[in-house]
């Protein structure tokens, strides 16, 4: 078998588990084709071979001992803002471009503890900050599917990587759309689970009201395996929460008889590509066929205004998360002065990025004394107003289903210096993150060649219905069979 | 929502980024444009409203207070860019 890195999560449990094959080979396939195509793409800024085949070594080892689960020996990629121990962990900034954890993030630890096979990390925007990956500190990740456009971001790197089979699957993380995006632009499927579903210890923080870590992977069917194995309640992460974890394969039906599904008409916006509409449009007809029940005319009227409150608690948050960087524990630290503060603001001037500095100041000015009320308390606010709005359509609808993006994937260059342009190309997926809820991107299409997305909201913690919806439609079309010509 | 020069370098001083002149200038049109659309949240009334810090129904998570085992200092400062004997090294913060 020379194409072991095509396989799916299932695919390659059952060979493993039939000793097809061994963890050690699905390694060595893997990263011999990452080799192949890391050049084109630039997926990833660390590659861990060494450990990686020990780690498959040790994973042989468990498996001829009989204990094998689905992600046992399987290759994956973790997007480089969660913590691995003893391998460097830099979120793409050169402030920590050295920075070797101690200890491994909760989701890391629950892979390793599986038996997974860590073959290195994924290239992001900087400190998860963008949508594009090209606030990459090191290098832009490129788009397989058109090498001249962006991947979208910041999960940018991981979704490449699934959707050029670097690996069999990867983590990301969400704060505004930074799975969900990058999965719709490459053409793989992207879950952001509900706020506190998933440990966020060890997740190097952005914007902890927001954050969340989920699966990027090939199918429904593995979004559903990862799933099994990385929610759950942390004691670490006093955020997460203690609700028992479902067996997220349970909910994987192919048709969705009784199921109401809301269409929310203010997610079809104004700059809207038609080629999208076009995708969406006949997603929605093909859910129709599978005996869901749709409403055309839902409404969340207040969806107008959420980039706004977004932008004011993000980088407020942001702000008060990267005041840690200040060149004394870990990281980048300018050393050349005796002086406190002049060794503090150049530590920080050289360390972070564009996009990093903007957010940092949006979130300053938003918290200063005079600014604070009519920012950020006004966004607070308004935050109510949006999670209720999802609270009464949920009452009403089992699912909501919009566009991933309101764009196709645009060119490298096009929006990175224009901040307000790459902000709107998060304009369908950020409401999810202030309301809290899970939601998932799956490919529903392409247009000139390059992917679209359709995104699948659900009800805290029920991720169950979210991935029922997403299966039944994949199931029901053939868009994530089509590989990119990289 | 125009921003003045000396607004950004206020807001550059009390984030302690050290920004540049070029920096300074950038930032000044960019925060500019994107308050600007911040200003779209004034249309909405919120004042029968409470804010939300984060969306899940949580409050106060408490532990019992037991010492547990902590990092080894060695790998703590593993990443310290100075230290000595099993401290971090700061620069002196008063003259």
């Amino acid at each position: 078998m020379d194409d072991l890195h095509q396989l799916t999560i299932g695919q390659a449990h059952q060979l493993l588990k039939e000793r097809e094959v061994s963890s050690v080979e699905l390694a060595k396939a893997s990263l011999s084709h990452l080799a192949k195509v890391e050049d084109k793409v630039r997926a990833c800024v660390t590659i861990s071979e060494d450990t990686a085949l020990e780690q498959a070594e040790e994973a042989d080892r468990a498996i001829s001992g009989g204990k094998i689960n689905p992600l046992t020996g399987i290759p994956a990629l973790i997007k480089d803002n969660m913590c691995t121990e003893g391998i460097k962990t830099t979120c793409s900034s050169r402030i920590l471009e050295t920075f070797v954890p101690p200890y491994d993030a909760t989701v890391v630890g629950k892979l390793k503890a599986h038996k997974a096979v860590i073959l290195g990390k994924t290239n992001m925007d900087e400190f998860a900050m963008g949508s594009s990956t090209e606030h990459s500190a090191f290098f832009p990740t490129r788009n397989p599917w058109g090498l001249d456009c962006v991947p979208g971001g910041s999960s940018g790197g991981s979704a490449v990587a699934v959707a050029t089979d670097e690996a069999i699957y990867a983590l990301g993380s969400d704060t505004g759309g930074s799975i969900r995006q990058p999965a719709g632009f490459c053409s793989v499927v992207g879950l952001k689970p509900t706020y506190g579903r998933v440990s966020r210890f060890g997740l190097v923080a952005f914007a902890s009201s927001l954050d969340q870590i989920g699966p990027i992977t090939e199918t429904v069917v593995d979004s559903a395996l990862v799933m099994n194995v990385i929610a759950g309640h942390d004691p670490r992460d006093s955020t997460s929460v203690p609700h028992p974890v479902p067996d997220y394969t349970k909910a994987l039906i192919p048709d969705l008889k009784n199921m109401r599904i809301g269409i929310p008409q203010e997610y079809f916006v104004e700059g809207m590509q038609g080629e999208v509409r076009i995708s969406v449009q006949a997603a929605i007809k093909k859910l129709e066929e599978l005996g869901a029940d749709i409403d055309w005319e839902a409404s969340l009227p207040h969806t107008k205004y959420a980039l706004a409150a977004y932008y004011i608690v993000a980088p407020s948050e942001a702000s008060a998360n990267l005041a840690r960087y200040d060149g004394v524990k870990y990281g980048f630290s300018y050393q050349d002065t005796s002086n406190m503060w002049e060794a503090m603001e150049k530590t920080k001037q050289y360390g972070f990025g564009d996009e990093v500095k903007r957010r940092i100041m949006l979130g300053t000015y938003a918290l200063s004394a005079g600014y604070y009320d009519a920012y950020y308390l006004k966004a607070q606010k308004v935050r109510t107003l949006i999670k209720w709005e999802f609270d009464q359509a949920f009452e009403k609808y089992d699912a909501l289903v919009t566009p991933t993006s309101p764009t196709l994937p645009f060119k490298i260059g096009e929006k990175v210096d224009d901040p307000m342009q790459m902000y709107l190309s998060d304009v369908c997926t950020l409401p999810i993150n202030i309301a809290g809820v899970p939601a998932i991107s799956v490919p529903a299409g392409f247009a000139d060649g390059l992917p679209i997305g359709l995104q699948i909201i659900g009800k805290p913690f029920d991720e169950e219905t979210v991935l029922h919806v997403a299966f039944a439609y994949e199931q029901a079309t053939d868009w994530h069979n089509r590989k990119p010509p990289v | 929502m125009k921003l003045s020069r000396e607004e950004v370098q206020h807001i550059g001083l009390l984030a302690r980024l050290g920004l540049s002149d070029a920096e300074t200038e950038r930032f000044k049109v960019q925060l500019s444009d994107i308050l600007e659309n911040f200003e779209i949240l004034k249309e909405v009334d919120t004042s029968n409203l409470s804010p939300t810090a984060q969306s899940i129904a949580l409050q106060n998570v408490l532990r019992p207070d037991e010492a547990q085992a902590s990092y080894p200092a060695r790998d703590v400062l593993a990443n310290a860019p100075q230290q000595d004997d099993n401290y971090f090294k700061i620069r002196a913060v008063l003259e």
